[in-house]
């Protein structure tokens, strides 16, 4: 394995080791700063008026009675903010794809219930909700297409341009490529799979402060973001300014999970709209707009197909798949969608694969990125394999066994058209985390409940996916080391945390690559006037790309320490070693703090930069959930007994955060199989915009998770490789196994989610229980 | 709207401000206190968030009215450490227990551990699950807050 050229120099300390977070401090005393903390001189407070309908003409807005309110200084609609749009395009995009629709506010139509429609400005937040309650807005309601099922057949368009409601299709090899094997399969699993609708929530809604300085037009954006550098680059193109002017802070953001991933068009508005008016303008999204209108993911379906020699070996795999996006997905949502098709064969021996993946227009809010946006890929395959194995007549272990990856095995091609899978052990996982459920035993304890009258049962998910891209804009990341005369070290990188620890795990790599103590280092992220450019959280890369600009800014400091110590001792730089706080000569007495060689160079100390740039074109991550249940057969309420993650990550930097992602994300998917619903009725109007009615998982529901570790490098930085979205692609489909595997005895086949209560009393009773 | 005279003791210091009657307490403490630590995070009642102590009794700061706090003793996260920065031994185990992620619930959850550790010092893991659960978290799949409240149950009883 091709371990990185930028090593520490000495053994590490702090890598690898459960620090305590340095996040932690203010966060738990109350002392955090999250986008709803700032306070700017004169601060005016913005709310939106939003669409009641799904599908309505806009007619007339009169906003005169809400300007006559006490307190509103402006009311603004399209025709105000909309033609100020300079350039609106994201970066890891371009300019050049066939992006869908974003207008700031709706123009003449609006598309969904929640499609902001008049933006109030007001002197407090009070006063703004009261006002746009008096903004009269005459709509004229139409038809509007709730269900993305039903749209490539409506005669309704949700935007006129894109007929048939597509915006846009892909495919991978064409289904010719596995037509032969399926024509000599002894076994063919071919089903259609549906995931509901449901998104990333993170507690902390959206949020935006931007002031603009009339004087010299310069703009200040706090945001609650997952990545400050593009909010700034977006920012400076939507409003026509070179970037420079533009500073984008955040301290603290509360989650993201890919709903912060890129700014949205409430985002868009408030930019726009700081510039007409005279003081700072901060928008806090409320909860109910947050379900209703902040984005929908996960809403696909499709057709399964997998082909089986007698002896169970998979002979070919195809998927045709079709999701939802809403009429606004933000970013553009077509080229994303080709993972599911690409990833389908997942850690398997699949010779052949075909795919394909249509992006459909509904009226709803807008599908975005969520943790793993490509999982419906793990969702179809591992619940297609355990409906083939019992047609087989074969324990789903097993099948999976007799075709599942090892790490010897590795590289292997990827029949789908990705880069080969390597440096990952998927069957290695998948023993693991059986060994710690004793799954044998458990086979026992199932037949013995059964026999009482119980159902329980066990369920597993094996994948393998990509991190830390080398795709061009994410492969970036950027770091300034410096040492003050005092010996206190500190590293500016962009950040971007909202919870994935960040702060402590910079520090702990410059720790490491300086050798010195954790409290001699400190660290500024998420000021873009001060840090370099980093593509922030996104595509599980912060690790790993942390790592590689941490290493790679420590090794020019390194020389550069060596160069100014050279010039004081005598000898040579290729003489002396930088490592454990000072420069020494080997053999000698002689030698320099950190200290004293920033104080020689001068009272701002010495400094250094670098940009780190993944080589690789990602790093495989992978896992296998495992999951047992008992399912209430009269109910239908599901009980989840063990939880176990047996992962690859590579080496961990810090356990405590790689497991806490873990966890984060295996909760977030077992709330998408048994609860999270983010439905709509038959006319578009959204019926779950309160917790009352999307119902996140709480302690009570939530098992306790055990984890196994195994470490293969990757050949990235400190071969880590990227943990942030796994354990949302595990988790749903280990949970539905479970389920369904439990109710095998009444012959109940799972192929919708969520397996609510009322959803699997239905199919017990449709299976005449 | 006129706004009413508020006078209460917030973290054992006394306050004396004027509100609406419609601003909730989580708004007033937030906004006329300057302390931002009470967090926002559904503004219905249901997340936790903003749960903070009302003469000792767990509250969800959005549904009460800050005029309704008028002559009560109020404890927010603020008030949790000890004066010199110590933190209390439920926010030490939150740390050590790595019980928090992005932070934004999490001075919902000390608060409600607080009150769950007082009237209850050697909870269950059941209890301790029935407890917190009107307190959500998005970040931490609640394993680390969990092991948090048993830490924090084993420090009290020690000391």
């Amino acid at each position: 394995m091709t371990e990185t050229a930028t090593a520490p120099p000495t053994p590490t300390r702090y890598t690898g080791s459960r620090v305590p977070r340095v996040e932690d401090g203010r966060l738990l005393t109350g002392h955090g700063t999250f986008v709803d903390d700032i306070q700017r001189p004169g601060m005016l407070h913005a709310c939106f008026v939003r669409s009641p309908f799904a599908r309505a003409l806009i007619n007339e807005i009169d906003a005169s009675a809400a300007l006559a309110l006490p307190g509103v200084r402006a009311v603004f609609t399209a025709a105000d903010l909309n033609p100020d749009v300079h350039e609106q395009w994201y970066s890891s995009y371009g300019p050049n794809v066939p992006d869908t629709p974003r207008p700031p506010l709706a123009v003449d139509e609006v598309r969904f219930v929640g499609d902001p429609v008049a933006l109030v400005i007001a002197e407090n937040r009070y006063i703004a909700e009261d006002a746009i309650e008096l903004v009269e807005v005459d709509y004229e309601p139409l038809t509007a297409i709730a269900d993305y099922r039903d749209a490539q057949t409506s005669d309704i368009l949700v935007h006129p341009k894109f007929p048939n409601n597509v915006a846009g299709s892909l495919a991978g090899p064409p289904p010719e490529v596995v037509e032969g094997a399926f024509a000599s399969a002894a076994h063919i699993a071919d089903e259609t799979f549906y995931q509901q609708a449901y998104a990333p929530v993170p507690m902390e809604t959206r949020g935006i402060v931007v002031e603009w300085a009339a004087d010299n037009g310069d703009v200040t954006i706090w945001t609650a973001t997952q990545t400050p550098h593009e909010v700034r680059a977006f920012g400076a193109r939507l409003l026509g300014l070179e970037p420079e002017r533009v500073r984008v802070l955040m301290r603290d953001t509360g989650g993201g999970f890919g709903q912060k991933v890129v700014p949205m068009r409430e985002d868009m508005c408030i930019m726009l709209a700081s510039r007409k008016v005279p003081a700072a303008l901060k928008w806090i999204e409320d909860r109910r707009e947050n379900l209703m209108a902040a984005g929908q993911a996960r809403h696909e379906h499709g057709r399964a197909r997998m082909a089986f020699a007698a002896d169970g070996t998979i002979l070919a795999a195809g998927i045709e798949h079709a999701q939802d996006i809403g009429a606004y997905p933000t970013p553009w949502p077509v080229g994303a969608a080709a993972a599911v098709g690409l990833l389908f064969p997942g850690p398997y021996k699949v010779p052949l694969a075909t795919w394909s993946t249509t992006s459909v227009f509904s009226n709803t809010a807008g599908r975005h990125a969520y943790r793993g946006p490509w999982q419906f890929e793990s969702v179809a395959r591992e619940l297609l394999l355990d409906i083939a194995a019992r047609d087989l007549g074969l324990d789903p272990v097993e099948l999976r066994r007799r075709n599942m990856l090892s790490r010897d095995e590795l590289p292997y091609p990827n029949p789908a058209g990705m880069p080969p899978y390597d440096h990952s052990s998927p069957l290695e996982t998948f023993e693991l985390a059986l060994r710690m459920l004793d799954y044998d035993a458990f086979r026992a304890e199932q037949a013995a409940a059964r026999a009482a009258g119980r159902y329980l049962g066990v369920g597993t998910c094996t994948y393998i996916e990509p991190t830390a891209t080398g795709q061009p804009y994410y492969a970036c990341e950027g770091a300034v080391i410096r040492i003050d005369p005092s010996g206190q070290v500190t590293v500016i990188v962009n950040g971007g945390s909202a919870g994935n620890s960040l702060e402590t795990t910079v520090i702990q790599l410059t720790a490491d690559a300086l050798g010195v103590s954790l409290d001699s280092v400190d660290t500024i992220q998420n000021d873009t006037s001060e840090t370099p450019f980093g593509a922030g959280t996104a595509g599980s890369r912060s690790g790993s790309a942390t790592a590689g600009a941490v290493a790679e800014t420590a090794s020019v400091l390194r020389a550069k320490l060596a160069e100014l110590a050279s010039a004081r001792l005598g000898v040579a730089p290729q003489d002396i070693v930088v490592a454990d706080g000072q420069a020494s000569v080997p053999g000698t007495s002689l030698a320099m703090t950190y200290a004293q060689i920033a104080e020689l160079a001068g009272p701002g100390g010495v400094e250094a930069s670098a940009e780190h740039t993944a080589k690789a074109p990602m790093l495989w991550s992978n896992a296998t959930h495992v999951c047992t249940c008992e399912v209430d057969v009269v109910t239908g309420k599901v009980t989840l007994l063990r939880y176990i993650v047996g992962e690859d990550v590579g080496p961990m930097i810090n356990p405590n955060v790689v497991e806490g992602q873990i966890a984060g994300g295996t909760v977030q998917g077992i709330g998408g199989a048994l609860l999270e619903h983010m439905v709509y009725d038959e006319d578009g109007n959204p019926l779950a915009s309160t917790f009352v009615d999307y119902l996140l998982p709480t302690t009570t529901e939530v098992p306790h998770i055990e984890y196994g570790h195994m470490e293969m490098p990757a050949p990235g930085p400190g071969g880590h490789k990227g943990a942030g979205e796994g354990g949302a692609i595990g988790a749903p489909p280990a949970v539905i196994n479970a389920v369904a595997d439990a109710l095998s005895p009444f012959g109940v086949k799972i192929t919708n989610l969520p397996a609510s209560p009322a959803a699997l009393v239905a199919l017990l009773t449709e299976a005449g229980h | 709207m006129a706004e009413l005279p508020v006078r209460l003791t917030v973290n054992g210091e006394t306050v004396e401000r004027t509100a609406e009657p419609r601003m909730t307490l989580a708004d007033f403490l937030r906004e006329r206190c300057g302390l931002t630590g009470t967090h926002l995070g559904c503004e219905h009642g249901a997340c936790g968030a903003c749960t903070l102590l009302v003469d000792g009794a767990a509250v969800r700061s959005c549904l009460m009215f800050a005029v309704q706090a008028d002559g009560l003793d109020v404890t927010t996260v603020e008030g949790i450490a000890a004066p010199d920065g110590t933190l209390s031994r439920v926010q030490a185990a939150m740390r050590d227990c790595h019980g928090l992620q992005c932070g934004f619930c999490t001075p919902g959850f000390v608060m409600s551990i607080t009150a769950l550790l007082r009237d209850n010092p050697k909870p269950t893991d059941e209890e301790i699950r029935e407890g917190l659960s009107g307190n959500f978290c998005r970040c931490t799949g609640y394993q680390g807050i969990i092991a948090a409240v048993h830490r924090a149950a084993e420090t009290v009883e020690k000391a």
